[in-house]
């Protein structure tokens, strides 16, 4: 039996096809309930939803064997775990941000409002630059506006919203995608089963992308 | 040890498993002071599983470490010449924090290492040894093997320098091979070079047939080398009868500024991190400016103490309660009695709290078993 980790929302059920497609269906999941897990011994999967940047907690620790979690997530905790497969969707890429008419000084401390102090943090200690980091959980874009920082470290999809707040993307720092990850113990001792989905969720992509 | 596996926990019953195992093969029981000179520390940081360190300041106004590692201090107190050959093993308490856990945390650690000159035969031996300690705490283990001058011949022969060694490392380690085709693709890599690293990241064999599959990679006078020791290791390990858990696994990497030959790792299953790790560290005892050879491993025995099996579910076996009136003469002679089949707790009054197997009330007329929860 393989514990699969899928992140709550859009992406999730986005993968999840991905896997239905490769043969690894759970009828159960489609249909509304209130039921955290879903099985189907017959393949041998199990899955399960979880806050999209728990994913990884959850497979580093074994709760999980694989899981699909962003970029964006495993660069941020930095979790020690197998990164095996690029499913090539959710792509959106971080970003610095700021107001358009924004002038960046290079003689002050730069002031960061971020989701992602840690991804911000190695991106400007690469520049040597001294940031003062403001850790946020939600509506990023609102910081520079109110002055609360001077830029902003954040995904950016189409880049609307920041647009339409007279905001921009200013550098881009890496790209994200959804990953396929597993721990690695369970790599190890169910390797067959996990190189099966893994070969099967490659050949569906493959072919999506032809 | 028959008393031992009643009131042991798994992780405490492993301890003295692996101290016999290693003292059967004639390794000595090392024992080193729980306090180093942070110095130590300071100049091999990288080294060290965690880089932070638990100091005071001694009596003698010197800065102090408890110690985050036992290799360290081992070899800075082994005279190194040529015809110097220790085999030890120690049991300590280590002092370290875990990642993204905060604050220190005490770890037993357990670990043996072989320093003087090492050949074919005595990596075997302590690779047969590691085995065989995981095989002490579950049938269900596996050692991963890799060799990191095979690995630096590899990159090396791709045309990877020194500067993007250590990012080329990660992603092999993570077995990322988007991010190592991405890489490739940024320096320019040759597009079958870049495939064949990933096919070698990528790889999960058992030894003998992993040795088939990477002979094909082996070019230069670096990579021959590390290959023929591994060829060595399986035939001596095939001596020993202990190669079907022998996988080789490049992802496991380490430091090549102290590792430099073979390394390895070993994994239960159901225990969701590594809970043996050890290798080839003659590049570190060079910094010490001793040039011999030197191969250890140290096995993680924290990581065991939610591995038991949940069977004793019991606080006792026996529960006893007595009535006010009965002599404590027959109390003594009832829970002697009693114990003959496993632990009893002697109370006035029953505890609600307590998980018992049965509870026997013991009144003027004899004992009366009141429930049994088997």
């Amino acid at each position: 039996m393989i514990n699969i980790a899928l992140p709550k929302g859009r992406l999730g059920e986005k993968a999840y096809g991905i896997f239905e497609e490769a043969g690894f269906e759970c009828p159960s999941i489609r249909e509304e309930s209130r039921k955290l897990i879903f099985e189907n011994a017959e393949v041998g999967v199990r899955y399960f939803w979880v806050k999209p940047s728990d994913v990884v907690v959850y497979v580093e620790r074994g709760a999980a064997d694989i899981g699909i979690a962003g970029k964006d997530i495993i660069l941020e905790y930095k979790p020690d775990i197998y990164e095996l497969l690029d499913l090539g969707m959710g792509k959106c890429r971080m970003a610095v941000a700021a107001k358009k008419d924004f002038c960046d000084r290079r003689d002050r401390t730069l002031r960061v409002a971020t989701k992602f102090p840690n991804i911000a943090r190695d991106y400007y200690n690469k520049q040597s630059r001294e940031i003062d980091i403001i850790k946020l959980n939600g509506s990023i874009e609102l910081a520079p506006i109110l002055e609360l920082s001077d830029v902003i470290v954040d995904i950016v999809e189409t880049g609307k919203t920041l647009y339409e707040n007279d905001l921009e993307p200013k550098q881009d720092i890496v790209d994200i995608s959804a990953r396929l990850v597993a721990n690695k113990v369970s790599h190890k001792f169910k390797n067959a089963e996990i190189n099966d989905i893994c070969k099967k969720l490659e050949k569906v992509l493959a072919q999506k992308n032809k | 040890m028959s008393f031992a596996s009643q009131v042991l926990r798994e992780d405490e019953r492993a301890i003295y498993e692996l101290r016999s195992l290693y003292s059967k093969y004639g390794y000595s029981h090392y024992r080193v002071s729980k306090f180093e000179e942070y110095d130590l520390y300071a100049k091999n940081r990288s080294f060290l599983v965690s880089e932070n360190l638990l100091t005071f300041t001694d009596t003698n106004g010197k800065l102090m470490a408890l110690k985050p590692d036992v290799t360290l201090s081992i070899i800075k107190n082994v005279v190194a010449n040529e015809s110097s050959s220790y085999k030890l093993y120690y049991d300590e308490h280590v002092y370290r924090t875990t990642v993204g856990g905060d604050g220190f945390r005490e770890i037993r650690q357990t670990g043996l290492e072989s320093i003087g000159s090492i050949d074919v035969f005595a990596e075997s031996e302590v690779l047969m040894l590691a085995m065989k300690s995981l095989e002490s705490i579950s049938k269900e283990f596996l050692l991963d093997i890799s060799h990191m001058r095979f690995l630096e011949g590899f990159l090396e022969n791709i045309g990877v320098g020194a500067e993007n060694m250590g990012e080329f490392l990660s992603l092999i380690g993570s077995k990322n091979l988007s991010g190592l085709r991405a890489l490739c693709g940024t320096l320019g890599i040759d597009k079958d070079k870049c495939e064949s690293l990933c096919v070698l990241t990528a790889m999960y064999l058992p030894i003998d047939k992993a040795l088939y599959e990477i002979k094909k990679f082996v070019k230069g006078e670096k990579m021959q080398s590390a290959f023929s020791e591994l060829e060595q290791i399986y035939d001596t390990m095939s001596c020993y009868g202990s190669t079907d858990r022998l996988y080789v696994d490049f992802s496991i990497v380490n430091d090549m500024n102290y590792y430099d030959g073979i390394i390895f790792k070993g994994f239960i299953n159901r225990i969701p991190d590594s809970i043996l790790s050890g290798g080839r560290y003659d590049r570190l005892m060079e910094k010490f400016g001793k040039r011999v050879g030197a191969i250890g491993f140290a096995v993680y025995l924290d990581k065991l103490e939610r591995f038991a099996a949940d069977e004793n579910s019991f606080d006792v076996d026996v529960m006893l309660v007595y009535d006010e009136d009965v002599a404590p003469r027959d109390i003594i002679a009832a829970a002697r009695e009693l114990g003959k089949d496993g632990s009893v707790r002697v109370l006035s009054a029953p505890d609600e709290s307590l998980r018992c197997r049965k509870l026997v009330r013991l009144g003027k007329d004899g004992i009366l078993t009141l429930e049994t929860n088997d």
